[in-house]
């Protein structure tokens, strides 16, 4: 028995014994679930997956029919959860860092309100803010016969936000060329625009210069090629618009909320990070010179970001997981279309929850993953 | 969603709760568990001082009078579309009494057993007035408000498919929701089983400025149901629904009952309130276990008038719902 006395040994046959005994414990379940939902004359198994589902989808990014499977429907419901997810983390960041930067202004009105905005937007459940913004946005819109009309080809009524949908011809692929162009344009001008200013300590309106290029190329291209790009006008027609593109007041709502929600813990981190960055470096940036914003853009955010990102990722996360409760609004995501209408379709709750379970824990491990990898790069590396 | 989970992890975990004996289990605990709608007038909602009342509630109240020999003995659980069937299963609930459609899915695949219909309905449509809608067939294009997890959803894909039209459908996970989106616009059309759209009808500021279309799109047989394998516990519940039929027919009310008891002279109502045989003992419970429920709740036309009737603010007529010998279906099993 002396082998036991040895620490690493211990240790390890600790450990295997917790395996053995979780792996038992798991074994329990299954087989006790298994057992009953048999004995129970519950059906169970995945052949459900390809049966057609028999309802309709509102809103999918990809052809879906009522004949379609609920295999089908678990795509559609992923996908829209997946492109909510992806303009509510663009959305909170943007609004995340700006609220951020201004929380730490000399300014006191605009240090207020944006103190205010974070401490308000934070300390409420997103469920109840994704309802207000839901009830606010429906209450406070037109009905559909006396939508506020811009230009005659955006609507706004109680049914979402209408506008014209652009149609690609035949020639259009010159135009995607051009926005190519430009960004490659854009690298050689920010590019040189170094080399200028180490070489004869000149500044080049870099971001103008390009911003210019990217509006002006694929807009001259545009003319060139015979105007490859028809709008699809959104028309009044019997009951609804007919026409154009939409976004439904579902989307609207779960997004606005989304991203408020999030950008006040962003802006804390961005806070936090600027916090963070020790005060000699602003007042070194100060004594060379720059100018409050120069200092801010080229000395400070650089190293806050450092800080700031690892608890964003955590916002991201939580932004795509939160996206969940559109169920309480009926947006056709994941957890309405597929753990909802197809559940009860079915009546199959264990598999559906358990693959509703997995596709967030994979989607949550992909981001996190691609997120670490760009925050390591970020690191302050030691030479 | 998170009591979705939770209800699954129960059942995942505790499925062995309950596999048989409910009656036992019932009368143990001393309370019936059972599944309501989360509120739909007519059918189960709670007032201002918290008092269920409804078409289903009152069917939960005679299974406790029946089981329990009081009809207050029950613990109401308000239950969406979409947890009711698990919470049935997973025994978080005895019975489950929710305006719920008996389909041939989810009598052969959930486990379940449908104990009979309490309600024959069909989904129908609701519009504003001002559209000047007259028939379903105009309904080309229109949004549709409707609760998710219901067959609801698959008759309107069904319906609009048959007919070459178009449709958005947004949906909602609890009435309450479909409503509100649809009183305040969000969509031009309500639809619903039709004792759905005449509950939501109340909920209108002027209701009268809704119509409800001439169409029925479905049979909506409404019923209680139960876990399967549990074949006394089925018995007792087909036969709770079966007496307050029978009571109806026979002309026995919640007034009469303890003289019917005493003195009819028709050998079925001294069978079905105890006085005869032993129709309770059959299923075990008291002998004149139905008399209590009769006496408690009332027959079922006393039900049906007092929450859904013409003069409630439903205004439901009795229509198929009327004893078959005047004309409706309501049929009931002999008691012998």
């Amino acid at each position: 028995m002396r082998f036991l006395r040895d620490e690493k040994i211990r240790s390890i046959l600790y450990q295997l014994l917790t395996i053995v005994l979780f792996s038992l414990f798991v074994l329990y379940i299954a087989q006790n679930t298994a057992h009953n939902i048999e004995s129970r004359g519950i059906k169970s198994g995945f052949d459900f997956l390809n049966h057609s589902s028999g309802f309709d989808i509102t809103e999918s990014p990809i052809s879906y029919a009522s004949t379609d499977s609920h295999w089908r429907v678990f795509l559609v419901g992923l996908l829209n959860t997946l492109i909510v997810s992806f303009y509510g983390i663009i959305l909170a960041t943007i609004l995340g860092i700006f609220i951020g930067v201004a929380r730490l202004s000399k300014n006191w009105i605009v240090k207020t309100l944006a103190t205010s905005y974070i401490e308000l937007f934070r300390n409420i459940p997103i469920l109840l803010q994704i309802l207000f913004w839901y009830n606010v946005v429906l209450a406070a819109m037109p009905s559909v016969r006396n939508s506020y009309s811009f230009f005659d080809s955006f609507f706004i009524n109680q049914r979402g936000l209408f506008f014209p949908k652009a149609i690609f011809l035949e020639n259009a692929w010159i135009i995607g060329l051009g926005i190519i162009g430009a960004i490659v344009l854009g690298w050689f001008v920010k590019k040189s625009a170094k080399k200028r200013l180490d070489e004869h300590g000149k500044e080049t309106p870099v971001f103008t210069i390009n911003l210019a290029l990217f509006i002006l190329i694929p807009l001259a291209l545009y003319y060139i090629s015979g105007r490859p790009i028809n709008f699809e006008m959104p028309e009044f027609h019997g009951f609804n618009f007919k026409g154009g593109s939409t976004f439904t007041p579902e989307f609207l709502a779960l997004l606005l909320a989304l991203s408020v929600y999030t950008s006040s813990y962003i802006a804390e981190a961005i806070r936090s990070g600027i916090e963070a960055v020790n005060k000699g470096q602003k007042e070194a940036a100060t004594s060379l010179g720059l100018s409050p914003m120069q200092s801010l853009k080229l000395v400070v955010l650089p190293q806050a970001i450092r800080v700031s990102i690892p608890p964003i990722i955590n916002q991201y996360l939580n932004l795509i997981k939160n996206s969940s409760l559109a169920a309480a609004i009926g947006f056709p995501e994941l957890v309405t279309v597929f753990a909802g209408t197809s559940l009860n379709v079915t009546g199959q709750a264990l598999e559906i929850i358990a693959i509703t379970m997995l596709t967030y824990l994979i989607i949550s491990l992909i981001v996190s993953f691609i997120l670490n990898v760009i925050n390591k790069k970020l690191q302050i590396k030691e030479r | 969603m998170s009591s979705m989970i939770k209800i699954s992890i129960v059942a995942a975990l505790f499925a062995t709760v309950a596999t048989a004996g409910t009656l036992d289990d019932v009368k143990k605990a001393g309370v019936l568990k059972c599944g309501v709608s989360t509120g739909l007038p007519g059918f189960a909602e709670a007032d201002k001082k918290g008092n269920w009342k409804g078409l289903d509630v009152d069917y939960c109240k005679a299974m406790a009078a029946v089981v329990l020999g009081d009809s207050t003995k029950v613990k109401y659980v308000p239950l969406n579309a979409k947890e009711r069937f698990t919470a049935l299963q997973s025994g978080e609930i005895d019975v489950l009494a929710r305006n719920t459609t008996w389909t041939n899915t989810r009598d052969t695949t959930l486990g379940l057993n449908f104990a009979g219909v309490n309600y024959y309905d069909g989904q129908g449509f609701m519009v504003p007035k001002k559209l000047g809608v007259k028939s379903a067939k105009e309904l080309d294009g229109a949004t549709l408000c409707i609760q998710a997890g219901t067959t609801t959803e698959m008759n309107l894909a069904d319906y609009f498919k048959t007919n070459g039209m178009k449709y958005k459908a947004i949906t909602f996970d609890t009435n309450e929701q479909v409503d509100k989106a649809f009183f305040s616009g969000r969509c031009d059309i309500l639809t619903t089983d039709q004792s759905g759209l005449y509950a939501a009808r109340t909920k209108a500021s002027d209701p009268s400025n809704y119509v409800i279309l001439p169409e029925i799109i479905s049979k909506e047989p409404l019923g209680p149901v139960v876990r399967q394998g549990d074949d006394q516990w089925f018995n007792i519940a087909k036969w709770t629904l079966n007496a307050l039929i029978t009571a109806e027919e026979k002309g026995v009310t919640s007034k009469n009952v303890d003289e019917m008891a005493k003195s009819s002279k028709d050998p079925e109502i001294q069978r079905l309130l105890g006085a005869e045989g032993t129709m309770g003992k059959n299923v075990g419970v008291d002998a004149d276990a139905y008399k209590k429920a009769i006496k408690q709740v009332g027959n079922y036309g006393e039900i049906f008038e007092r929450n859904v009737g013409v003069n409630t603010p439903l205004k439901i007529k009795r229509g198929l719902n009327q004893i078959w010998s005047k004309g409706g279906m309501l049929y009931s099993p002999p008691f012998r």
